[in-house]
């Protein structure tokens, strides 16, 4: 097919759809090319946050192989029943967020925002946990800077009676295990804040009706920016909770 | 349904009464523009006000080093002007300045789209990089930054008192302004060509803002990642490039060159898209090897992202990653030789004219062919270990940036000007500014080459009285650079008013820019084009004598 018959073919498509509607942006042909785009620029976006994420988990790589023995130790101190608890809360709002781009797409407003409104509180209970646990850590004097002490990890971890206590030196650098788990829940949290304030506009233009005519793609979009705040914690999981559960 | 859209020829020419210009008036109908080209100007107008910024700096810096001892500027002084002459020249200048003003104005131009993909994300680029201008410039008023652009810790993080965490952060926010014109870019040229227009009719100006942008969105959060992990190194004290804590300060290397490697390719891709433009319109044929020269492009975005470690040869990264990383260096370079050859081929049997964009482009093919094979004795590491740190690099890099990249973006504008106002810049003095920049760009930086390679280290305001009179040259070289960089200042904002008037198409070039009206209307085009022909048809443009360009709508 040459060129003309292309052209001729969009040009009739166009023709044909008299009815623009109003979402539809000027700069755009279609409804579809509108579409497309936005999940197509998403995706991008998408990708420059895991590269952003990336220089993180560079860094975790290079630091768990030179201090292992700190890594797990610092694994250890950290409350596994509340990071499953996040995963468990986090999987469920991956769930209630694709539920809602359903209802988005069969237009149904009321399910919607519903939808909406449980990913939210899902993401607040997320973002409490996180913080009972980052207070845990400052009790315990385990945020590095701030009030570190490596006096916790010279001693024998009632909760792992068998493991060895470790070196001062290597305590020590438990503080570098702690800096990249602040970052990096750090930065992951800062994502789920700004999810949540997002999410909350969105579900206000929900209310009124804007994603249930057709315009699909903003639900849509953010769908895959939540979904993707997810994917990064179930990576930080293991990495920062389970290290050494097969041992 | 296809119609035949006349121009005004070109002798009889007049200002369009609707334009992008003239279809609104006011401060808040800019602000609050949605129009790439307006969002364009913009930045221009912006990105100007901090070259000449970043150029007062580098005056500074040249009249410190005129006489030996460091007496016009102190030590700590002469520290930060160096510092906010690099991080305003990369950061605020190089990096947006041909893809966030003449990319922004001809790509959705080009590609035959009434808009960049997402207009409120490019207006917020503009916004985000206005807001990082004045962090940058709050950091300098306020008592400056001395880390080099470079952030180098532990140095910034623990020994200096300075506004790093001001800069750092302005660093940070100026990137997702880059990020937020690579993303822009991209989904432009993917999802909005106009019908007909295939990959390979797309002008190579695009081709290399596509291999820009992938460097601009997988590199620049990498560098984000890494300011945020010195700021909170500085605030909060965490660990990860302090060795006292059990950290690396190495490790920010990477991770920094990882960024700021691809980060020259960002700055001169763009540039080298100018040239393929300016070199085909003014000998009037097809840029030789299109395919070669658009692949390459794109060769150089990816060979890019794998060369970052030869910043590092002196800084203790084991003998065989430098040998792979300096292998790997090597390798670039055949990509980029592949588009100076195909330039010179182009201009082989062409019908070759002198306009002031073909000047400057001249300048460039020659001054980035030695920046370009200074960077080949660089990357070879036994040479690197003897150059490194010395003004042999400093010479290196500022033939790349700006020879190569300062005189394609120079090019660019008066190769577009008349597109973007509608009127010509005054042809004579512009010519002359051009040879004046040549001129004056050589005495600047030739003699560094032979500072650096007899071993005047850079980055200190004194220097042994043996080295001054090559440091004269090189001062006397930065007025008359100077001067060429005014003169264009002067004439074009001077032709805005007086411009004879261009009409649509002054250069009879082949792009679709050149079919539409100057200035063009807000949406571009009356009616989608269809387009039938490659980039650089000049048989086509022939055949179309009385400029009638197919449309659909």
């Amino acid at each position: 097919m040459d060129s003309h018959t292309i052209a001729a073919q969009t040009a009739e498509a166009g023709h044909i759809e008299h009815e623009h509607p109003p979402f539809l942006r000027h700069h755009f042909a279609t409804v579809e090319q509108q579409r497309e785009t936005a999940t197509f620029g998403m995706w991008l976006f998408l990708l420059t946050e895991i590269m952003f994420f990336g220089g993180l988990f560079c860094a975790y790589l290079i630091y768990r192989n030179w201090y292992y023995p700190a890594f797990v130790d610092g694994s250890h101190s950290l409350h596994i029943w509340a990071g499953t608890l996040n995963t468990t809360i986090l999987i469920v709002s991956s769930f209630t967020m694709a539920m809602g781009v359903h209802a988005s797409e069969t237009r149904m407003r009321k399910a919607l925002v519903g939808w909406c409104i449980a990913t939210i509180i899902l993401g607040c209970g997320f973002l409490c946990v996180k913080a009972y646990e980052w207070h845990d850590e400052w009790v315990e004097h385990h945020v590095p800077g701030l009030n570190f002490s490596p006096e916790g990890f010279m001693r024998v971890n009632p909760a792992y009676p068998a493991d060895a206590p470790l070196q001062r030196d290597m305590a020590e650098k438990t503080q570098v295990y702690f800096s990249l788990y602040f970052a990096m829940t750090g930065m992951h949290a800062l994502h789920m804040i700004i999810g949540v304030s997002l999410l909350a506009l969105l579900t206000i233009r929900a209310w009124g009706g804007a994603y249930t005519s057709g315009h699909v793609a903003p639900v849509e979009n953010f769908g895959l920016y939540w979904h993707f705040v997810d994917i990064v914690w179930i990576f930080l999981f293991p990495l920062l909770y389970l290290i050494s559960r097969h041992q | 349904m296809s119609t035949i859209l006349t121009l005004p020829d070109q002798s009889t020419a007049t200002l369009p009464k609707v334009s992008y210009l003239s279809k609104e008036y006011g401060l808040k109908s800019w602000l609050l523009t949605g129009d790439h080209k307006r969002i364009a100007m913009l930045y221009l107008i912006s990105i100007t006000f901090f070259f000449f910024i970043g150029g007062a700096m580098a005056g500074l810096i040249r009249l410190e080093l005129l006489t030996p001892p460091s007496d016009l500027l102190a030590a700590d002084t002469y520290n930060k002007v160096f510092t906010a002459h690099g991080i305003i020249m990369v950061f605020l200048f190089l990096v947006p300045s041909v893809p966030a003003t003449i990319g922004n104005f001809v790509i959705p131009i080009m590609v035959g789209a009434k808009d960049l993909a997402f207009p409120k994300i490019n207006l917020l680029s503009w916004y985000l990089y206005v807001a990082a201008g004045c962090m940058v410039i709050a950091a300098l008023v306020s008592g400056g930054v001395d880390t080099g652009w470079t952030f180098t810790t532990p140095l910034s993080t623990h020994y200096l008192n300075t506004h790093v965490i001001t800069a750092g952060l302005a660093v940070f926010i100026a990137g997702f302004s880059s990020i937020f014109t690579g993303l822009n870019f991209i989904v432009t040229i993917h999802r909005m060509r106009a019908p007909g227009m295939t990959w390979f009719r797309l002008p190579l100006f695009v081709w290399s803002h596509y291999a820009a942008s992938i460097l601009m969105v997988l590199g620049t959060p990498v560098l984000a990642i890494t300011l945020v992990l010195v700021v909170l190194e500085r605030t909060i004290g965490i660990g990860v490039f302090d060795p006292t804590k059990g950290g690396d300060p190495l490790l920010f290397q990477h991770l920094f060159w990882f960024y700021s490697h691809p980060a020259v390719y960002i700055m001169i891709l763009p540039g080298m898209g100018v040239i393929s433009e300016v070199i085909s319109t003014f000998s009037r044929k097809r840029v030789f090897g299109y395919t070669a020269v658009a692949f390459s492009s794109v060769a150089i975005a990816v060979f890019g992202f794998f060369v970052w470690a030869h910043h590092m040869f002196i800084m203790g990264i084991s003998n065989y990653s430098a040998l792979v990383f300096s292998l790997l260096t090597m390798l670039v370079a055949v990509p980029s030789a592949i588009k100076i050859f195909n330039w010179s081929a182009t201009l082989y049997k062409g019908s070759i004219t002198f306009e002031t964009p073909m000047l400057y482009a001249f300048g460039f093919i020659g001054l980035f062919t030695i920046g370009g094979l200074t960077g080949v004795f660089l990357g070879s590491m036994g040479m690197d270990i003897h150059l490194t740190e010395t003004y042999f690099i400093v010479a290196h890099f500022h033939f790349v940036m700006v020879g190569g990249m300062l005189m394609a973006y120079l090019s660019g504008v008066h190769f577009w000007w008349p597109k973007m106002t509608g009127r010509m810049y005054p042809e004579g003095i512009s010519k002359l500014a051009a040879v004046i920049t040549f001129v004056g760009f050589i005495l600047t930086f030739f003699p560094q080459f032979l500072l650096g390679y007899l071993g005047m280290p850079r980055r200190y305001a004194a220097y042994p009285p043996e080295f001054q009179v090559l440091n004269v040259f090189s001062s006397a070289g930065a007025s008359v650079l100077g001067v060429g960089y005014l003169l264009p200042l002067l004439y074009l904002t001077w032709s805005l008013k007086y411009g004879k008037i261009a009409g649509p198409n002054p250069w009879q070039a082949t792009g679709l820019e050149w079919q539409i009206q100057s200035p063009p209307l807000t949406e571009n085009f009356v009616e989608t084009p269809i387009v039938t022909h490659e980039a650089y048809d000049y048989e086509w443009l022939e055949s179309k004598k009385d400029h009638e360009v197919p449309t659909v709508g």
